[in-house]
């Protein structure tokens, strides 16, 4: 690229993502989030407590670790904990506007859960070679699943 | 009509001590609930724990505010009271971060706080609403001296870097000028009759007359540059003394530029109830609090007690916990009964019988995300360049939040202030970066909004809540649905355990909700033991 458009495409990104004026990474909003694939969103979100090596950590409670937990053996179970939540972790599924906290929840799509789910376990020393799929993880939404049941 | 209102007091007096003779203080409480009196606040000061409680021991898990309060009634009282606390400070997240001091986060990075002496950040809460009757009922009789914390400071920003070039607003210019428009366009309503069907004639004339004194409209209720406008919003030159004092008036934005900046999404940011003025804090940070009940509740609490497991039975509870430094020699401690403050985040993993219904409490509950950081200038910028004294600066950066400190107004030399207070999406990607990195893009953002960030800045401590150690998360974030579904099940005495804390009430991440957690849970199980002491 010349250089003139190199200023005149770093121009056009700067006034269209303003927020996004600080050097290192850009951080998502929650518009943006959406365009984030699964070892984004790992790097970005689920870091912050299972740790940039997925190793978890120990204080007076504890981060499960995500790298060589026997847990990940099943991907639905691991879709499930990031749709639902588990203890103080918070849920990421898509809810209706009317479920409104003071602050807004991140929340991830279908498909997102499932390539995040995919690159965790495929990466930190896992090895898995089976995966989940966006539609799978659609399935498990309530309710879906309660319209599947008898 | 003074002695009118008198009169009608004079009657409400005498019915209430008529009511309180006869019936008690409950029965006077309830009547002067429907009166319109006491809603403020269910806190009726401290419990009196008459009777005695037979020697009976409690044993209290944490020592938060909550921990504390429970802790320092109990003891009054006449229980034989212990306290375990994993850290190796009392306070929880009454918590003050001074120079010197070291914290390590989960993942093992550890800060050194290089602030100067006097300066500090509170990571936790930082404010104490007025109507906040039971946290400043133990500041008194802590003897801990308060002072005024500004949250609305019309000389703060409204920043949005999509609106005005990114250029920060004043609050008090958006203010006036969002209200003076409103006013304006309500005026010109009104005069064209397009209001009869809802307001009376009458109305309509005192409708007027006030959208003038609200908006400060002119003699004929435009909003327009003029003296009175800029008594609300500011002046282009500021009135002074001797030749060229006269003011210069300014001009105000119009209602399309105030509606589409969207900076009037920051001006109700002190209209509800725990924010409004006045509110307080703590001379020397918040963390006065927590230490000021360590010191009264010394020897009683054990430090670095990390707790493995609750268990009761018939005759109490028994705890098992190790040294939170390093784990392996397990000990335990016994009472006849347990008042566990710990995080739902963290209690939701410790083993304990409790019903099943209050266990499903436990873990129902996720805990919300929030980062602060505070950052050390060379000098108060904010006073010296912009007459900023204390308040709040807010901005649609990621840093959401810029808050001036609220003490040694006007002083030479360093100032602290709070560079971001994030939480949601901005909390979990400032949570995921190691603290240097946080600091680091706090003060990229910050200077967008100040700009001597760059040459003032020297240091500043991050901490990301969902990396405290003690915590795992800044509060319990519960949902009316939640509430429904597990909160009377997860305030309830089970056999010998009862829970308290924040998370154990509506006050969600304020300090009062523990306070009158912990005051609540010892009146009950105190009645409990004077009726008979068994669970």
């Amino acid at each position: 690229m010349k250089p003139l458009l190199c200023i005149v495409a770093l121009l056009l990104a700067c006034t269209s993502c303003v927020r996004a004026q600080s050097s290192g990474k850009p951080l998502y909003t929650y518009a943006s989030l959406r365009n984030a694939n699964g070892e984004a969103v790992f790097h970005a979100i689920c870091q912050g407590c299972h740790m940039p090596d997925a190793k978890g950590a120990t204080g007076a409670g504890t981060y499960p670790a995500l790298a060589g937990n026997s847990k990940l053996g099943s991907p639905q179970y691991m879709a499930a904990v990031v749709l639902f939540g588990r203890h103080n972790m918070p849920s990421f599924e898509v809810r209706p506007s009317d479920h409104k906290n003071f602050f807004e929840d991140a929340t991830l799509t279908d498909e997102q859960i499932a390539d995040l789910v995919n690159y965790v376990r495929t990466h930190f020393g896992n090895h898995y070679t089976n995966s989940i799929t966006a539609a799978e993880v659609a399935s498990m939404h309530p309710q879906t699943a309660s319209a599947k049941q008898p | 009509m003074q002695g009118e209102d008198s009169r009608l007091s004079m009657t409400r007096r005498d019915l209430l001590r008529l009511v309180g003779l006869s019936a008690g203080g409950a029965a006077m409480y309830a009547v002067m609930n429907r009166l319109g009196h006491a809603a403020e606040s269910p806190y009726q000061g401290t419990p009196v724990l008459q009777g005695t409680p037979r020697g009976a021991s409690v044993l209290i898990l944490g020592a938060g505010l909550a921990g504390m309060v429970a802790a320092y009634e109990l003891r009054q009282a006449g229980y034989k009271v212990q306290v375990l606390e994993y850290n190796h400070r009392a306070g929880g997240r009454n918590w003050t971060l001074r120079g010197g001091d070291t914290y390590t986060e989960l993942g093992g990075f550890t800060q050194h706080c290089q602030f100067d002496r006097g300066h500090y950040i509170n990571p936790g809460p930082w404010r104490i609403p007025y109507h906040h009757r039971g946290l400043l009922d133990y500041c008194k009789k802590l003897d801990i001296p308060l002072e005024p914390f500004v949250q609305v400071n019309h000389n703060a920003y409204l920043h949005s870097s999509k609106a005005f070039g990114g250029k920060p607003q004043r609050f008090r210019t958006v203010n006036a000028d969002y209200r003076g428009n409103l006013a304006e366009l309500l005026a010109k309503a009104t005069q064209q009759s397009k209001l009869d069907a809802q307001v009376s004639r009458e109305d309509q004339a005192l409708l007027l007359e006030s959208l003038r004194q609200w908006g400060a409209l002119d003699e004929k209720y435009a909003y327009v540059a003029g003296p009175g406008t800029s008594n609300r919003r500011g002046y282009d030159k500021e009135p002074g003394g001797g030749l060229s004092a006269k003011p210069l008036d300014s001009q105000p934005l119009s209602l399309h530029d105030v509606l589409g900046s969207h900076l009037w999404s920051g001006l109700s940011d002190g209209e509800g109830y725990e924010f409004q003025t006045s509110l307080l804090q703590p001379v020397g940070g918040m963390g006065r609090i927590g230490e000021a009940f360590a010191r009264k509740l010394e020897g009683v609490i054990r430090y670095n007690a990390k707790v493995t497991a609750i268990h009761q039975d018939q005759g109490g509870v028994t705890v098992s916990y190790e040294d939170a430094r390093r784990s392996g020699h397990v000990q335990s401690a016994r009472a006849d009964w347990c008042i566990c403050t710990i995080p739902l985040s963290i209690l939701s993993q410790i083993p304990m019988n409790v019903s099943a219904p209050m266990a499903e409490a436990i873990g129902a509950v996720p805990y919300a995300a929030s980062v602060k950081v505070g950052l050390q200038f060379k000098r108060r910028f904010w006073e010296e360049d912009e007459d900023i004294y204390g308040g709040i600066t807010l901005t649609d950066l990621p840093i959401n939040t810029i808050a001036y400190p609220s003490c040694d107004f006007n002083r030479p030399g360093k100032g602290v202030l709070l560079g971001a207070y994030l939480y949601g999406l901005d909390a979990y990607q400032f949570t995921a970066m190691s603290p240097e990195e946080r600091v680091r893009r706090v003060v990229e953002y910050g200077s967008q909004i100040h700009p001597q960030y760059r040459q003032e800045f020297e240091n500043g401590v991050a901490v990301a809540w969902h990396r405290a150690p003690y915590t795992l998360g800044c509060f319990a974030t519960w949902t009316d649905e939640l509430r429904d579904k597990h909160y009377d099940n997860l305030c309830q005495i089970d056999g010998r355990i009862a829970l308290a804390g924040e998370h154990a009430s509506y006050l969600p991440a304020w300090q009062e909700g523990a306070v009158t957690s912990a005051l609540d849970v010892i009146t009950r199980i105190h009645q409990r033991v004077v009726a008979g002491g068994t669970a």
